[in-house]
C-alpha cells in the first residue's frame, strides 16, 4: 500500500490522525495532513482504508 | 406540531422540518423520508416554497463533496427552513457561508487552532471547567437543572477561554447565543447578534491596544493588522465560532445523558470499561445528530443524482440525522449501540465545511461524559423522560431544560 495525501485540498479535520494516528498528523504551523509513514505496515492498513472513506475532503489517498 | 403549515404542503411534498417527539429518535416523518424510494424528496418549507431533502448516506456525502452546491446564505433562494434565518441574509458572511475559492483560505487562518494535537493540549483547561461546575452542583445539592447548571456553562467557558475572552462576560454570551440560537423571529435573532458583534467589535479594539491570550488576540495581531481579513469579517468568524460550539455541545451533552440513562445495558457497559468511552462519543453523534438542518445549500448548476435532477436555483438540505440512521450503512441504524464503529457518520458534515470545532466538541463530550458520571454515579432524571420538552425541528435539537437529581 502506498498513501499519499494532497495538502492543497485538505482542511484540517483531522479525521486522519484520529483513525490512523501512526500513519497521519497535522503539522503545527497550517494544522493540515502530513504523512508519517508512506508505506504502512499490514496492521495500520484496515485504518488507512477508513481514513480515506472518512477523510471529507478526498486529501487522504492510497493504492495497493 | 406548532410550525406554520403552508398550504402548499402535501403528501408528496411534506412539510420540513418535523419536531422530534422522543429526544433520540427521528421524527416520524422523517423515518418515512427514510424509507420512501429514492435519495431525495420533495419538502415544503414554511414559506410554501419546495426543497428538496436528501435521505440517504452516499448522496449525502457526495452531495455535500459537490461543487455544484453553494453555501451562499444571503442568496434570495437559499433554503431557509424558519424566519430565524432570514436574519443571516443582511451580514458580511464568515466562512461558513463561502464557497471554493474564497473558502480556503479564510478556513485556513482557523485550522491550526483545531487540530487534534491542539484541542487536546486544552484537556487541562475543560477538565478544570467541566469538575468545577460538577462541584458546584453537587454543593448546591440535588434537584438541578443540567441545562442551566452544566450542559450551557461547559462549552460557553471553553470557547471564551479559546477565545481570550473576558470569562467575567461568559453570562452575557450564554444569554446572546441562546437568543441568536432560538429566536423564532428575524427580528430577535438580528437583535442577539448585533448585541455580540458590539461586544466584540470593542474587544478587538481592546485587544489592539493590549494584545491578550486566545484566539481573538492572535488573529487581530497575524491576519487583521496584515490585511488578511477585515474588522467586519473577524467580528462574524469570532460570532460564528462561539455561537457554533456553544448551543450544539450542550445539546450534545443533554441528549447524551438523556440517552445513557434510558439505555441502562449501554450506559452499564461504558462504566465498566471506559475505553469505550471515545467509540460512545462517535455513537452517541451518529444518533442523536443534533446539527440535522445545518446542510443547506442552493445548487448553482443542475446536478444529477440517483435518477433524479436538482435544477439551478433549486434548494438542498442534507439531513444529517436521516443519512446517520441509513440502514444500507450502519446496520440496525435506530439501535444505539455504544460497540459499533460509527466513525463514518455525518453528524459533523462532510465535504470542505466539515465542522471545524469537531474536535474540540468530541474532547469535551469525552471529559463531560467520564467526568458527570464518575462524580454523580446516582444522576437521573427528575421527570418522566416524556414530560421532557424538545426544542422544535426548526432548531438544534435538544431540550433547554433537564430537570435531574442524584
Amino acid at each position: 500500500m502506498r498513501v499519499t495525501a494532497d495538502r492543497t485540498v485538505c482542511i484540517g479535520a483531522g479525521l486522519c490522525a484520529l483513525t490512523a494516528p501512526g500513519v497521519f498528523d497535522q503539522d503545527d504551523d497550517q494544522g493540515l495532513v502530513t504523512v508519517l509513514n508512506p508505506a504502512p505496515e499490514a496492521a495500520d492498513q484496515a485504518a488507512v482504508r477508513e481514513a480515506a472513506g472518512i477523510c471529507p475532503s478526498g486529501a487522504v489517498r492510497f493504492t495497493e | 406540531m406548532t410550525e406554520t403549515v403552508s398550504p402548499l404542503q402535501s403528501e408528496d411534498a411534506p412539510a420540513f422540518p418535523s419536531d422530534r417527539t422522543c429526544p433520540y429518535q427521528l421524527p416520524d416523518q422523517y423515518s418515512r423520508l427514510r424509507d420512501a424510494e429514492g435519495a431525495l424528496r420533495r419538502v415544503t418549507l414554511y414559506d410554501g416554497r419546495p426543497a428538496w431533502v436528501v435521505t440517504t448516506h452516499d448522496a449525502a456525502r457526495a452531495l455535500l463533496a459537490d461543487p455544484r452546491l453553494s453555501s451562499d446564505r444571503t442568496h434570495a433562494d437559499f433554503p431557509a427552513t424558519s424566519p430565524r434565518l432570514l436574519g443571516a441574509r443582511d451580514r458580511r458572511q464568515a466562512f461558513i457561508g463561502l464557497d471554493p475559492p474564497e473558502h480556503g483560505p479564510k478556513r485556513r487562518m482557523l485550522i491550526s487552532e483545531f487540530t487534534v494535537k491542539r484541542v487536546k493540549g486544552m484537556r487541562g483547561d475543560i477538565e478544570q471547567i467541566v469538575y468545577g461546575l460538577i462541584d458546584d452542583m453537587l454543593a448546591a445539592g440535588p434537584p438541578a437543572d443540567l441545562v442551566g447548571r452544566f450542559a450551557l456553562p461547559v462549552p460557553s467557558m471553553v470557547i471564551c477561554r479559546l477565545l481570550g475572552v473576558p470569562y467575567e462576560d461568559h453570562e452575557f454570551f450564554q444569554d446572546a447565543s441562546r437568543r441568536l440560537v432560538q429566536s423564532s423571529t428575524a427580528a430577535e435573532s438580528r437583535a442577539a447578534r448585533d448585541d455580540l458583534a458590539a461586544y466584540l467589535d470593542g474587544l478587538i479594539t481592546t485587544v489592539q491596544a493590549q494584545p491578550r491570550p486566545g484566539l481573538l488576540s492572535r488573529l487581530v495581531a497575524d491576519r487583521l493588522a496584515h490585511g488578511e481579513i477585515d474588522r467586519e469579517e473577524l467580528v462574524s468568524t469570532s460570532v460564528l465560532l462561539l455561537v457554533a460550539g456553544h448551543e450544539t455541545t450542550a445539546s450534545m451533552t443533554s441528549l447524551s445523558v438523556i440517552t445513557l440513562l434510558e439505555h441502562p445495558d449501554q450506559h452499564a457497559a461504558l462504566r465498566a470499561d471506559p475505553s469505550l468511552i471515545p467509540g460512545a462519543v462517535e455513537e452517541l453523534l451518529r444518533y442523536l445528530a443534533i446539527a440535522d438542518i445545518a446542510g443547506g445549500r442552493i445548487a448553482k448548476a443542475d446536478i444529477e443524482i440517483d435518477g433524479q435532477v436538482i435544477r439551478a436555483g433549486e434548494g438542498v438540505i442534507v439531513s444529517n440525522s436521516i443519512a446517520n440512521r441509513d440502514g444500507s450503512v450502519f446496520g440496525e441504524p435506530d439501535t444505539f449501540d455504544v460497540h459499533r464503529s460509527a466513525r463514518h457518520h455525518i453528524a459533523f458534515g462532510y465535504g470542505v465545511h466539515q465542522c471545524l470545532g469537531q474536535n474540540l466538541a468530541r474532547l469535551e463530550l469525552e471529559i463531560i461524559l467520564g467526568a458527570l458520571f464518575e462524580r454523580i454515579p446516582t444522576l437521573r432524571l427528575a421527570v418522566p423522560v416524556e414530560q421532557l420538552k424538545l426544542r422544535p425541528g426548526t432548531t438544534i435539537q435538544g431540550v433547554n431544560e433537564l430537570p435531574v437529581t442524584w
